[in-house]
C-alpha cells in the first residue's frame, strides 16, 4: 500500500520470464488500459452519486435514498437503464462526427488521467514534459464539444457550443499562468518530480501568498475549463435544454455525462498533485510523532482525501453562486484573472528569485 | 490612475466577501444537512404526516357528531366559484318545528376535477360551513368519483345557525 513500484516491478519480471519481450509489453499495455477504464466508469458512477447526494444537502433535500444502501446503486441503476436506451441519431445530423464527438471526449479525458500519480510507483506514464501534456490534452475535449454542437444540427447545441468555444480558449490561459506560476517553485514539469520537490512541505504552505493566490486563480478557471457551474453556459438547462449535448441519448449522452465528471477529478488532481503534494502525507517541522502517525496512512488514501476535499470545494461552489452571463465570464477572464495571474506570476518570480520561499 | 488601481482592487475584494458571504449560508445549510431537512419520504411517513394549518386539499361540508351542517343553502358558494365547481340544490320544505316552509338544502355537489383551491368560497360562506379539507389523495381510476356530495345522507341544518 505504500510503495507500488515493488508490486508493478513483480508483475514485470513475471511477464518478461513467461512472454516474449513484445507480447508482455502488448498484455501491460491493455492491463493498463482495462483497469484504467474500469477507473473511468467506476469514478463516473461515485462522483454522480456524491454530486447528486452533496447536492440535495446543500439545498436541504435527501437526494438518492433509494436503490441499495442510502441510494449508493442509484447511479449503477441509472448506467444500466442508459444501457438499454435507443441511440437516437438526429435524421439530419453530420452522421460521422455525431458519433466520434463522445469519443473525443472521453479520449482527451481518459489521457489526461493517464499521467497522473496515484501513489509512489503508481502511475502509468511519467514523462518529464506532463504538466504541458495536461494543459494540451485538456484542451481537445473542447474539439469533441464543438464537434458536438455542430454535427447535431440544433440550434441549442450549437450555441452550446460555440459558448463553450469560446469560454475554453479564454480560460485556458488562465489555467497554464496559474500552472507555471507553480512550476517556478517546482522547476521541474514533471509530475512525480513536482511531487518529490513536496517533501518537505506543501507548496501551498511554502509558496507563501502568491501559490494561495495561484490556487484560488487556477481552481476558478478551471471549473471554467470543465464547464461546470457557476460557469456551466455551454450546458445550461434553463437556457439552452442541455446545450451542445442536447441531442444525444442512451450511451453516447453517458459518455459525455462520465467525461464531465472524470475531468472534475482530474482538475481536482492537478490541483492536489501541484499545490497539496499528490500523495505526499501531512507534516508539521519537526514533530516526530505527528509525522510518524501521518506517514501510516498509505500515500494513495491521502491523494484520495485530497482530491476528494477539492471536489467538495468544487461543488459547493456550484451549489452556491449563480451562473453568469457570457459577457459577464469573458469580463472575469479578461479583466480579472487574466491580469491578477500575470500580477501573481511576477509576484512569484520575485519571491523564487530572493529565495524567500522555503 | 492611482484610484482607478485602488477601485480596482476594491472591488475585487468586495466580490470575494460576497462570494464567502454566499458561501457561509449554504455551508451553514449543509452542516445541518441531517437536522434541517425539509423535504419528506412522503409514502413512508403516510400515517404520522401531518399537513399545514392553510394547506388547501379539497372542500369539505363540516358535520358534528349528531349528523348535522351549518350550510343553509344560501348558495353564497356557488356564485362565487369563479369557475363553477359547486353546485347548490335546494328546496323549499315544511319546518317540522315551525310549519312554515322554509329553503332548507337538498344536495351540495363538488365537482373536484374543476376545483382551483382558490377558497373563494369558504370567504362567501355566511355561516362557516364549509372549509379547505387537508387531504390530497385525490386520484381515482373514473373522472365520475371526482363529483361529489358533501352533505351525508339524513344530516340536518344544525340548531341556532338561522337565528
Amino acid at each position: 500500500m505504500y510503495d507500488f513500484t515493488p508490486l508493478v516491478q513483480a508483475i514485470q519480471n513475471y511477464l518478461s520470464a513467461h512472454f516474449s519481450p513484445g507480447v508482455a509489453t502488448a498484455i501491460e499495455w491493455t492491463l493498463v488500459i482495462l483497469i484504467y477504464l474500469a477507473f473511468y466508469a467506476v469514478l463516473g458512477l461515485v462522483l454522480v452519486y456524491v454530486e447528486r447526494r452533496i447536492c440535495a444537502f446543500f439545498q436541504l433535500r435527501l437526494g438518492p435514498n433509494r436503490v441499495g444502501w442510502q441510494g449508493t446503486f442509484q447511479t449503477v441503476a441509472d448506467a444500466i437503464k442508459l444501457l438499454l436506451k435507443e441511440p437516437v441519431t438526429v435524421n439530419k445530423a453530420d452522421k460521422l462526427l455525431f458519433n466520434l464527438a463522445p469519443f473525443i471526449i472521453s479520449l482527451a479525458a481518459l489521457m489526461v488521467l493517464s499521467v497522473l500519480p496515484f501513489a509512489r510507483g503508481l502511475q502509468a506514464f511519467d514523462i518529464n514534459i506532463g504538466l504541458l501534456f495536461i494543459i494540451a490534452i485538456s484542451s481537445i475535449g473542447v474539439v469533441g464539444i464543438l464537434l458536438a454542437g455542430w454535427s447535431s444540427n440544433n440550434k441549442y447545441a450549437l450555441i452550446g457550443a460555440m459558448r463553450s468555444g469560446a469560454q475554453i480558449v479564454s480560460y485556458e490561459l488562465s489555467v497554464g499562468l496559474s500552472l507555471i506560476t507553480m512550476v517556478l517553485l517546482t522547476g521541474t514539469l514533471q509530475l512525480s518530480g513536482i511531487i518529490e520537490s513536496q517533501a518537505n512541505g506543501w507548496w501551498i504552505f511554502k509558496g507563501h501568498f502568491p501559490a494561495i493566490a495561484a490556487f484560488f486563480l487556477y481552481i476558478t478557471a478551471s471549473i471554467a475549463e470543465i464547464n461546470r457551474g457557476p460557469f456551466d453556459l455551454p450546458e445550461a438547462e434553463s437556457e439552452l435544454t442541455a446545450g451542445f449535448h442536447t441531442e444525444y441519448s442512451g450511451l453516447k449522452f453517458a459518455f459525455f455525462f462520465l467525461a464531465e465528471f472524470v475531468n472534475m477529478f482530474t482538475v481536482a488532481a492537478i490541483a492536489a498533485t501541484v499545490f497539496f503534494g499528490g500523495w505526499m502525507p501531512f507534516h508539521i517541522g519537526d514533530w516526530e510523532a505527528f509525522n510518524r502517525i501521518m506517514d501510516f496512512i498509505p500515500p494513495i488514501i491521502w491523494f484520495f482525501i485530497k482530491v476528494a476535499a477539492i471536489i467538495f470545494l468544487m461543488m459547493w461552489f456550484k451549489w452556491t453562486f449563480p451562473r453568469l452571463r457570457i459577457d459577464q465570464l469573458l469580463h472575469l477572464e479578461w479583466k480579472y484573472l487574466m491580469p491578477l495571474n500575470l500580477m501573481n506570476l511576477i509576484l512569484m518570480a520575485i519571491l523564487v528569485y530572493l529565495g524567500w520561499h522555503f | 490612475m492611482f484610484k482607478a488601481i485602488a477601485d480596482y482592487f476594491k472591488e475585487i475584494y468586495q466580490t470575494i466577501r460576497g462570494l464567502l458571504v454566499g458561501m457561509g449560508v449554504t455551508g451553514k445549510y449543509i452542516a445541518h444537512a441531517r437536522r434541517e431537512i425539509i423535504t419528506q419520504e412522503y409514502p413512508d411517513n403516510r400515517d404520522t404526516l401531518q399537513m399545514f394549518e392553510r394547506f388547501r386539499g379539497e372542500v369539505v361540508l363540516l358535520h358534528n357528531e349528531d349528523n348535522e351542517h351549518r350550510c343553509t343553502g344560501c348558495s353564497a358558494c356557488e356564485v362565487a366559484c369563479p369557475n363553477g365547481s359547486i353546485e347548490i340544490i335546494w328546496a323549499r320544505r315544511e319546518d317540522p318545528e315551525t310549519g312554515k316552509k322554509k329553503k332548507q338544502l337538498e344536495t351540495f355537489v363538488y365537482h373536484l376535477s374543476m376545483c382551483t383551491m382558490c377558497n373563494l368560497c369558504i370567504l362567501a360562506c355566511p355561516t362557516d360551513a364549509i372549509k379547505m379539507g387537508h387531504n390530497f389523495e385525490h386520484a381515482v381510476f373514473d373522472r365520475s368519483q371526482l363529483t361529489k356530495v358533501l352533505n351525508r345522507p339524513g344530516s340536518r341544518l344544525e340548531k341556532g345557525v338561522e337565528e
